[in-house]
């Protein structure tokens, strides 16, 4: 077998404020995006159910944290995502792209609409680039910007009990946040900024405080939550619940030549608003139709598809595998790919190259997993 | 099976010698190392394989791995069992997780195989 001792860092990555955490508490810590980040603690799917079932949190401090302040950052950011934040009100945080003006994806970002700022969350593997993109746009000199990633620290509190354990730790009014609202809140005694969001498929809340409070509001969350069956999740489970919730991952579904509507991100992307980078381009795809779509693939077997592995109809590869796993919740094999639209109805039968063996696969719709209520 | 009175590969396989028959199967270690292990694909009887060839695929929710010969040999049994009881690669690692039986071609490549304490030492160096 080879593979398995290759989990280990090379000298130049990054530490998140709790990067002393998981190296003493049994954390598998790999190099991702440039970070020494844990892909799990225990097994990946132990952690995978706990959040389906319980609560666990992760520590996702390596996510970009972009500040733009000043009276013309709505309007610069206008220019630059897809999403339209002229309609965004105060508190509100909005799924949007960010495009070339091929309308090639750059990154997908959350956005969210302050009393006194903007903030995004971007992939770590796009801050750096994101941020040329944005100090290279018209505008960028009349707002005041700031990376707010190396000095906090970020917490991803998800699953059904996130509430719950949460409501023990700070007295806030958080059953009466909505999905996808934020606010600035003491949290332990601390500043922090509070989202009820995620990229699990459950209810969940993710914060964002300064990095020196950021090991001890971890620790005091995880003391208040083992009566609930609190975990510690890492990597690895975060991207086999994205992918049962169909949440797509920038590096796999998303990159520079997929556009957001291939993607079937259209939701996210406004016509109505004036100029932005990419509008024209996504104009045209639009009225050209669409070639390729994501779809979700439910496979016979146990081998997992992997990305890039071929998607065969009657023997001719017509599209390729983003990305697959096997599905704790499930109990089966699943991957998402890009197809073309011929193909993509639910129920259509394809194959799968995986390393040489075909396997059976059907369309299936997405998400794979979704939350009850 | 003690562990001790079996040979490893760099590789992570255990190989324990019975006239001129090699069993191979997978560590405790590289078990570990892998976890949520969900496939194994055996390989087939009568094949011959070389050491370092791939004869096996194992799968993790994570990665898949090869499953290398580390002698030379043909494929005489299988452990039909094992796809459907992965359990078993953690519960009994060096004896009911048997993986494959090899019919040497070249028994002094034993010698190219470490001891158990060897491989520790090994796994030591490389696993952290």
């Amino acid at each position: 077998m080879k593979d398995v001792t290759q989990l280990t860092t090379g000298p130049l990555v990054r530490k998140t404020p709790l990067n002393l955490w998981h190296h003493t508490h049994n954390g598998r810590m790999v190099d991702f995006a440039g970070w020494d980040m844990p892909v799990q603690y225990s097994s990946i799917v132990d952690e995978h159910s706990a959040i389906r079932n319980a609560v666990g949190l992760f520590d996702i401090s390596h996510m970009g944290r972009l500040q733009f302040r000043g009276d013309l950052s709505a309007e610069f950011l206008n220019g630059i995502l897809t999403n339209d934040t002229s309609k965004f009100r105060v508190g509100d945080v909005r799924y949007s792209l960010v495009c070339g003006k091929d309308g090639g994806i750059l990154d997908d970002v959350l956005v969210y609409r302050l009393p006194d700022r903007w903030e995004l969350v971007v992939n770590a593997s796009n801050r750096e680039k994101l941020i040329d993109w944005f100090s290279n746009s018209a505008g960028f000199a009349a707002i005041e910007f700031t990376d707010a990633t190396l000095h906090t620290g970020m917490i991803a509190v998800q699953g059904p009990r996130a509430l719950e354990l949460l409501g023990r730790v700070a007295s806030l009014p958080l059953e009466e946040m909505q999905y996808y609202t934020t606010a600035d809140v003491t949290l332990l005694d601390s500043p922090a900024l509070v989202s009820r969001t995620g990229y699990t498929g459950e209810d969940g809340f993710e914060i964002i405080v300064s990095a020196h409070e950021t090991e001890r509001i971890w620790q005091k969350i995880m003391e208040e939550g083992s009566p609930l069956g609190v975990i510690a999740a890492g990597l690895g489970c975060r991207d086999t619940l994205r992918l049962e919730a169909a949440m797509p991952l920038y590096g796999h579904e998303l990159n520079e030549t997929i556009d957001p509507l291939t993607a079937g991100l259209g939701f996210a992307v406004k016509f109505n608003k004036p100029e932005y980078t990419g509008k024209a381009a996504l104009e045209q795809i639009r009225s050209a139709g669409l070639r390729m779509a994501r779809v979700g693939l439910l496979l016979g077997g146990r081998r997992i598809a992997r990305e890039d592995s071929p998607v065969l109809v009657e023997g001719e590869p017509v599209g390729k595998v983003s990305s697959g796993t096997f599905s704790p919740t499930l109990q089966k094999v699943i991957a998402m790919a890009y197809i073309p639209h011929q193909f993509a109805a639910e129920g259509t039968k394809v194959e799968i190259n995986i390393r040489g063996a075909m396997v059976s696969a059907e369309v299936t719709g997405l998400p794979f997993y979704k939350r009850k209520s | 099976m003690n562990p001790e009175q079996l040979r490893f590969a760099k590789t992570h396989e255990w190989v324990s010698v019975d006239g001129d028959v090699a069993t191979v199967g997978i560590s405790d270690f590289a078990v570990k190392l892998l976890t949520d292990i969900v496939f194994l694909a055996l390989p087939a009887i009568g094949k011959k394989f070389s050491p370092g060839q791939s004869m096996g695929e194992i799968e993790s929710v994570k990665a898949v791995s090869d499953v290398y010969a580390p002698v030379s040999g043909e494929i005489l049994e299988v452990n039909e069992q094992l796809p459907d009881n992965l359990g078993l690669l953690s519960d009994s690692p060096f004896e009911k997780a048997w993986v494959a039986k090899i019919r040497m071609s070249n028994p002094e490549q034993l010698n190219q195989l470490m001891s158990y304490s060897d491989y520790q030492k090994h796994c030591e160096n490389d696993g952290h």
